[in-house]
């Protein structure tokens, strides 16, 4: 390619690499700047005096048992979540290949949700776990089970306060709208992968006398392995930065028994306006994902270079 | 014919699953269906007795401006960040330059980055150039973060465009703008629709930038619009469930009428495989 091209093409792609270092990188940076001030107040922030205070709001930050308890929560719902999404995915989507008549209906019906915004999620499957009052009045699920008879199942679903160990119970119902939600992304992803791999190979087992289940375990699922971990990455970071759903759903909770980050850094910086703590959950917000995206992004530019 | 006890297991399987995913669009139509004196927690799985149109009236009337401002935000936003791609994604995938690996890897961190790790500053920014509290702001933060994704679409599209057509090209007496134009674009059309409908959707659908950027309802998107509505003094449950229906029809309709597209969009998405 002659030289003029070359320019010619980092001059094109110049507008964006500036854009994403000013609003990615340069506003990190800002970010991180004002976690280390004492922007803690309207006033302190207008006057726009910036005091150095080192690690003072990280400091606070992890002292306050409100923050305590999100990090558990994300812990928790990351786990119920990713967990859910990626076994209702897998099967799923082996349910899928076995090629029956209707499995694109049923494909797209697994997959509308995504579709949807995490708001619309979070309002309806509110409406749906609303508890109501039982067993005396129950409501929404517990109602449908108090119909069937399987009023055992019956509990206070977001509202409950009972938790196992740190694990705030209430976070189930949560994860579970979350789970519809993108269970068919993983869904698709595993279906891609089982689709990708050539028929040869299976036909060559069979041959070989392997079970369908040996099929499973010892062809199969090894050549998935790449997708189980793209599913775990995606949906990881979906996990630790989980807001929207939340916030419709539910908020923080009673005792803050949903309460996430972004829940609580939101509330600090735009109802409270204390910046700095704000901008330390971000910050703290941004590590977690840069741990899980950053081998990841890393891993994949070697393979390619 | 006889079915084999697996595939009676696996029907019943995928019509359980099938159950789940269907039960609160179930729940959104009966409510919303619902003259709002027939609403109650205790009858919300039965199906309406009378119907009314009520739920839809209101939930039309006090979000239709809202539903406006989200259309005259993600048309300029998703055409915008997709041109910008689809330039980018040729750049990194057939000009290429030194360390333009590391720029696009750069580049692809800010898909993932947590939003409220930039989210002030560009408060304050668009403070500064008069944007703020605007759906204009708006147009703005989206077609800036939506760079990343559109570029990472684009250019996995292009590296499986071979090279030996672009150098055809070259050869032909044309630039690279002349390539692009003439043999790129032509051939990128499923890539610009997966594209637009990717970015379609999740601007519809986006919430923290449109909550925090807008503060006057009057130029609120509609997923800012919905929630307000449920913390509405008096929650009048068949109109917040047809809101729901209404602020989900949009994209809805692009996944049931380009079905085939959003699914490349997802899995596009997914970095790669």
């Amino acid at each position: 390619m002659k030289k003029k091209d070359k320019i010619l093409g980092i001059a094109v792609v110049s507008p964006t690499i500036v854009a994403i270092a000013i609003f990615v990188y340069g506003f990190i940076s800002l970010t991180i700047r004002s976690s280390f001030s004492n922007w803690n107040s309207f006033s302190s922030l207008l006057r726009g005096v910036y005091k150095f205070v080192g690690f003072r709001n990280y400091h606070r930050i992890f002292m306050d048992w409100r923050f305590q308890t999100d990090l558990w929560n994300t812990l928790f719902f990351t786990l119920l979540f990713m967990f859910g999404a990626m076994a209702l995915g897998v099967l799923l989507a082996l349910l899928l290949d076995r090629g029956l008549k209707g499995s694109r209906i049923f494909q797209n019906i697994f997959l509308f949700p995504m579709a949807l915004a995490f708001v619309v999620t979070g309002t309806t499957w509110g409406w749906i776990f609303n508890p109501g009052d039982f067993p005396k009045d129950p409501a929404g699920i517990n109602l449908l089970f108090h119909k069937l008879g399987l009023s055992g199942l019956e509990w206070g679903w977001y509202t409950t306060t009972s938790h196992l160990g740190p694990f705030n119970l209430a976070l189930i119902p949560v994860a579970i709208a979350a789970i519809w939600q993108l269970s068919g992304y993983t869904m698709a992803m595993y279906l891609a992968g089982l689709r990708s791999i050539p028929d040869s190979i299976l036909e060559a087992a069979k041959v070989d006398g392997a079970t369908p289940w040996q099929i499973f375990w010892k062809v199969k699922f090894p050549l998935l392995k790449p997708i189980t971990l793209s599913a775990m990455i995606i949906l990881g970071h979906i996990s630790l930065k989980i807001f929207d759903l939340i916030y419709a759903m539910t908020g923080s909770g009673p005792n803050n028994v949903t309460d996430v980050p972004a829940v609580y850094m939101f509330e600090l910086t735009f109802r409270s306006n204390r910046y700095a703590l704000g901008s330390s959950i971000s910050i703290i917000m941004l590590l977690m994902v840069a741990a899980v995206i950053i081998p990841y992004l890393v891993s994949s530019m070697k393979k390619e270079a | 014919m006889k079915m084999k006890w697996s595939t009676v297991l696996a029907y019943s399987a995928l019509i359980a699953a099938a159950i789940f995913y269907l039960t609160p669009i179930y729940v959104l139509l009966v409510t919303a269906l619902k003259p709002l004196k027939d609403v109650s927690v205790s009858t919300m799985w039965n199906l309406p007795i009378h119907f009314s149109s009520g739920g839809f009236a209101g939930a039309f009337q006090k979000l239709w401006p809202n539903m406006k401002n989200s259309f005259i935000l993600v048309i300029p936003a998703t055409l915008i960040s997709a041109f910008l791609g689809s330039i980018n994604g040729y750049v990194f995938s057939k000009v290429r330059f030194r360390g333009d690996n590391l720029i696009f890897t750069l580049i692809l961190f800010g898909m993932f980055i947590p939003y409220q790790s930039i989210l002030f500053p560009l408060i304050q920014f668009l403070q500064k150039i008069h944007l703020y509290g605007s759906i204009g702001g708006l147009i703005f933060a989206n077609t800036v973060y939506g760079l990343p994704i559109t570029t990472l679409i684009f250019r996995n599209y292009y590296m499986d465009v071979p090279n030996e057509l672009i150098e055809a090209a070259h050869i032909d007496g044309t630039g690279i703008f002349g390539a692009y134009w003439r043999v790129l674009v032509p051939l990128s059309i499923p890539a610009f629709v997966v594209v637009v409908i990717w970015q379609f959707t999740n601007i519809w659908n986006e919430f923290l930038f449109a909550v925090t950027v807008t503060s006057d309802p009057t130029k609120q998107p509609i997923t800012v619009a919905l929630v307000n509505l449920a913390g509405s003094q008096v929650v009048e449950w068949n109109v917040q469930m047809a809101g729901a229906l209404l602020a989900a029809l949009p994209t809805l309709l692009v996944y049931i009428l380009l079905g085939k597209y959003f699914i490349r969009g997802l899995l596009a998405g997914s970095v790669k495989g």
